[in-house]
């Protein structure tokens, strides 16, 4: 991952590009987004840019009052009766949404992975057909634009040196692949660093962060080294959960370097300095 | 020697014992070492495989098909190898198993044995249930002989000495073998490991091995070995005793194909292994006169009753999981108190304890996915972690259970999510609740109880001023529904 120039061609492929997307769309989409219970309390900024980027793309964004959470931390630490309604919760809060965005790879990882399941417990069949046929409306942020949007450029202009960190949940469940880079490389401004080891879990884990505190600590240990090998000014990701923890690490060891969503990054542009 | 066992009943928990065991800078710098090189290896001769992922694919359908009709196959085995001279015996449980295995040895008339590494019988803990009834053991593969010598624990499937490095065995191996000027270069310590074992392949009249795969059209065994200790040990003994779990069989012959390119690649990062030694019964003119085969269940079937959990069977003992497992990594095997350790230990080893035991180790696991990502017959390990995690909170929520602080701060939760008021209201109070923590410039550097783990190596930001919806409401776009 080297420093990728802005050049004309590149703005006029993407210009094409977004157009042939666009036309093929038919029309704008109505977007509603589910902001994640952490990210709505701890990382409203991250919301605030999803709504920006989405809203300069073209698209309206709409925000389901009675949202709260996925469910993912009950059902994972092994709460499965808690986790339930929460499964109910969201499919009748989105079930009618022309597409859900989430800025968080591991909440839409639960969902893909274990929704189905989860309704086939609960045992209704209209909440079954519901999870069958909503699941392939939800879209993790960065996959939502480089998947169904079909984008790699959103015009963004972020001039800072910045590492990106895979999180486990949206490499090996969504299977993002080099997608979240892709959009980083087309930023404008930017100098993209690769850190070492990027498949590497950075030990959050959820509730493992904490019963596991000291393996935890490790792990992030070894991340926190890897990021600052790399000179960034900032660590990107498609994860706040992950990026809290490094954070976290980050500033108690005084490091200076910074974490911020992609979705933060993608917000950027030259004349709202970020 | 060695007969030292993980007992159940003793082990400390994974959080207590890896928290103790991060302290061996030595033990994690040999870990990361060795896993780093078996790892690297692997990915070169996966990489190289077009149809892998297809062959992951065959391994986890064999293996699927098979459990789902073990009864037949098994006794399509017993049949068969019944018929080629081998004899088939039963054992319900490690204790069973391992009072077979002792008469076997003492019908035999040895009062030693030479034993092919194999993980079956460390589950049982055969040597110290043999030298109980003054049968010695002699472990013969060179990674168990300096576990033996050194009075050790396994920390690895494949690896078992995974741990020491070479100057740590080139000690036990002066030590115990009365060796003061020996070096410690590969050549040295494989040359002195030879000459101590070829007197004891000669000597010893009775063998001991596990098994790889248990071939139910033929009735044949197939283990798998890199250093042709097995190979002797099946074949110059008067008498071989082999034990496996009852999930090693496979239905036919050519599904070694498969399996015999699934597993050195994901194993040792090899194209083949060394020696690939099959035999079905007894022959006449060559091997070991009589072949005991020791079938045991110890609470596979249990595991085979839970649909959830029965994928944990498929496993081929490659040790894949361990390598990649960034926890692993970090604590090495003996933290998780099983001869079983690493991600396929984590769901093993307390299913086969019947969750009576064990009970952390599925906590063990920051559920990355990469155990998945690289496992030969693609068991999904995160989701039999998750599934036993709820086991065991179904355990721990027990009658006045139910009163534990994280059972009913989840329950708290609960009540928070389900409620957009509830949940509304306590992010408010949350900010409020949170502000004696909060330092002047904005961060928690302390938490309280259960969350002070964070805040061991970590700072927390403070809770922002207002949340995400407040300011979507605020600005005037909200969409009701």
């Amino acid at each position: 991952m080297a420093y990728h120039d802005w050049d004309v061609s590149n703005r006029v492929r993407n210009y094409f590009r977004n157009f042939f997307v666009d036309a093929t769309q038919e029309h704008r989409l109505r977007v509603s987004l589910f902001i994640t219970c952490y990210n709505d309390t701890l990382f409203p900024d991250t919301g605030k840019a999803v709504v920006q980027v989405l809203e300069r793309l073209g698209h309206t964004v709409v925000f389901p009052a009675g949202q709260t959470c996925c469910g993912q931390m009950h059902w994972n630490t092994g709460y499965q009766e808690e986790a339930l309604p929460l499964l109910a919760r969201f499919v009748s809060q989105f079930k009618d949404a022309e597409a859900v965005v989430i800025p968080s790879s591991s909440c839409v990882a639960m969902m893909r992975e274990h929704y189905l399941k989860m309704a086939e417990k609960i045992g209704d069949k209209q909440l079954i057909a519901d999870v069958e046929d909503l699941l392939p409306r939800v879209w993790e942020f960065s996959e939502f634009l480089t998947k169904k949007l079909g984008l790699t450029d959103v015009g963004a202009y972020f001039p800072h040196r910045v590492t990106y960190h895979a999180s486990c949940h949206g490499l090996r469940s969504l299977g993002l692949g080099d997608g979240p880079v892709t959009l980083l490389r087309s930023v404008k401004g930017i100098q993209l660093v690769e850190i070492k080891n990027l498949e590497q879990c950075c030990g959050f884990g959820g509730t493992f962060a904490v019963k596991n505190a000291e393996v935890s600590s490790a792990m992030l240990g070894e991340k926190v080294q890897a990021i600052l090998n790399t000179q960034a000014e900032l660590c990107t990701a498609c994860d706040n959960s992950c990026l809290m923890h490094i954070e976290g690490a980050l500033h108690r060891q005084r490091t200076g370097v910074k974490t911020l969503h992609l979705a933060e990054v993608l917000a950027g542009t030259e004349s709202g300095a970020r | 020697m060695s007969l030292i066992t993980f007992d159940p009943a003793r082990v400390p928990t994974f959080q207590v014992a890896a928290k103790s065991l991060l302290g061996d800078t030595q033990m994690r710098k040999n870990v990361r070492h060795a896993t780093d090189v078996i790892q690297g290896k692997r990915k070169i001769v996966v990489d190289e495989m077009p149809d892998w992922q297809q062959l992951r694919e065959s391994g986890r359908q064999i293996k699927e098909h098979t459990l789902k009709h073990l009864d037949h196959y098994l006794q399509q085995f017993e049949e068969n190898c019944t018929k080629a001279g081998g004899v088939v015996h039963w054992a319900r449980d490690a204790a069973e198993a391992r009072a077979i295995v002792i008469d076997l040895v003492k019908q035999s008339g040895s009062n030693e044995v030479i034993k092919i590494k194999s993980m079956t019988t460390e589950e049982i803990g055969l040597n110290k249930g043999l030298e109980a009834v003054g049968v010695h053991a002699y472990e013969t593969d060179l990674a168990e002989l300096i576990i033996q010598m050194g009075n050790d624990l396994p920390s690895h499937i494949v690896v078992p000495a995974l741990h020491k490095n070479r100057q740590q065995i080139r000690e036990i191996f002066k030590r115990e073998m009365n060796l003061p000027n020996l070096g410690d270069k590969p050549a040295d310590l494989a040359e002195a490991a030879r000459t101590f074992l070829r007197e004891k392949f000669l000597r010893v009249k009775t063998g001991v091995s596990g098994a790889n795969f248990l071939i139910a059209e033929t009735g044949g065994v197939c283990v798998t070995e890199s250093e042709g200790n097995g190979r002797m040990c099946l074949t110059l003994p008067e008498t071989l005793i082999t034990i496996a779990g009852v999930e090693k069989v496979i239905p036919r012959y050519q599904d070694l194909e498969v399996f015999l390119q699934l597993l050195p690649r994901s194993a040792t990062g090899e194209r083949m292994n060394p020696y690939n030694s099959i035999w079905t019964g007894v022959h006449p003119t060559d091997g070991p006169r009589s072949f005991h085969i020791v079938l045991m269940d110890n609470a596979r079937t249990k595991i085979l009753a839970d649909d959830e959990a029965r994928q944990t069977l498929a496993c081929i003992r490659c040790g894949a999981c361990q390598n990649i497992c960034p926890v692993y990594r970090q604590t090495g095997g003996h933290a998780y108190g099983s001869v079983y350790a690493g991600p396929i230990g984590a769901i093993l080893t307390p299913q086969l304890q019947e969750m009576h035991s064990g009970q952390s180790l599925p906590y063990a696991s920051s559920l990355c996915g990469a155990c998945y990502e690289v496992c030969p017959v693609k068991i999904n390990i995160p989701e039999v972690l998750i599934h036993l995690r709820h086991k065991v909170v179904e355990q721990d929520t027990q009658g006045f259970g139910a009163l534990n602080p994280e059972a009913l701060a989840m329950k708290a939760m609960a009540m928070l999510f389900t409620s957009e008021r509830r949940f509304r209201a306590a992010q408010r109070m949350g900010r409020m609740a949170e502000r004696p923590l909060v330092n002047k410039a904005g961060w928690v550097t302390w938490l309280p109880g259960l969350l002070g783990g964070w805040t061991q190596v970590r700072d927390l930001h403070e809770m922002p001023r207002q949340t995400f919806r407040e300011w979507f409401e605020q600005r005037g776009a909200t969409d009701g529904k």
